[in-house]
């Protein structure tokens, strides 16, 4: 069974447990998903081995980027009929606050949705969603990546 | 201790043990950091591939090891942001390099352009730059 025939399986059985399963990154870095609704939500639960900053401790930076490229890459998968994996193109990314020891949220919005290129707003908070950690926007490529 | 010894730490925070980063080479404003093939940060299980997100891991760490090295001295600083453009992807089984180069301080910001590769520096997989905040407290490496 090809990549994307497996992941619509998934998405048809809702089985968003299994969608973590087949990324070896996002269980190293402790990605936990729920279903609110339709929209498969991202956790992100507080691991030591995750800090960057002992003094704090906070959690490492890239690790927060890292779930949220995630977060977006999942939200996509979910939301979207697959011809490809969705592939990122470009990720930028502001921190707001220091990410504590604490289970990190997020939430996507697909900004724009074309044949080819997806936009993706994603936000990240801990305790207070008012109070976001980072925010974040990536471009993922929908199509394949052929000559025009 | 030597700068050297002590900017090899800067990839022993717990994250950059996790992933095994380690320092290779440093110039006058920049450093280079490598990022090993794991298994544990694949994103794409069935070619194989390294996930972006510790490939932005790895940028960023080199940042914070390029501007301690540009700053001489091990003050603490807090990313601002950080945009990464992903050019191609790495091939399967292959190590990551990150060439960060911290090519303007002021008193209260870092400036950094980060080119990563695998086997040539000229054919990168991914560019970023980046803005820090400085601060005066020191980083916390024993």
């Amino acid at each position: 069974m090809s990549f994307v025939n497996k992941l619509n399986k998934i998405k048809q059985e809702r089985d968003f447990e299994a969608l973590v399963e087949l990324i070896p990154y996002a269980k190293f870095i402790g990605v936990e998903t729920s279903l609110v609704g339709d929209n498969i939500v991202s956790g992100l639960r507080f691991m030591e081995c995750n800090i960057g900053n002992p003094a704090l401790p906070a959690l490492h930076g890239g690790v927060i980027a890292g779930f949220m490229e995630n977060a977006a890459l999942l939200h996509l998968i979910w939301q979207v009929e697959l011809i490809n994996i969705p592939k990122i193109v470009d990720f930028s990314i502001d921190y707001l606050r220091p990410g504590l020891a604490a289970t990190t949220y997020s939430s996507c919005d697909i900004i724009r949705l074309g044949k080819r290129v997806a936009l993706c707003n994603i936000t990240a908070w801990q305790t207070d969603r008012s109070k976001p950690i980072a925010q974040a926007r990536g471009h993922f490529l929908l199509s394949e990546n052929k000559p025009l | 201790m030597s700068e050297g010894s002590l900017l090899e730490r800067i990839a022993q925070t717990p994250h950059g043990r996790r992933l095994n980063l380690q320092l290779t080479s440093t110039e006058e404003t920049s450093v280079t950091l490598k990022l090993p093939f794991s298994q544990n940060i694949i994103g794409d299980p069935i070619k194989k591939l390294v996930h972006s997100g510790a490939v932005t891991t790895l940028i960023d760490t080199a940042c914070g090891a390029a501007i301690f090295h540009a700053q001489k001295s091990l003050q603490a600083m807090a990313t601002l942001d950080l945009r990464v453009e992903h050019l191609t992807i790495a091939q399967s089984g292959q190590d990551i390099f990150a060439y960060a180069d911290c090519y303007h301080l002021t008193h209260t910001i870092a400036f950094v352009r980060v080119t990563a590769y695998t086997d040539d520096i000229n054919k990168p997989i991914a560019t970023a730059t980046a803005t820090f905040m400085r601060s005066t407290k020191k980083f916390p490496i024993q």
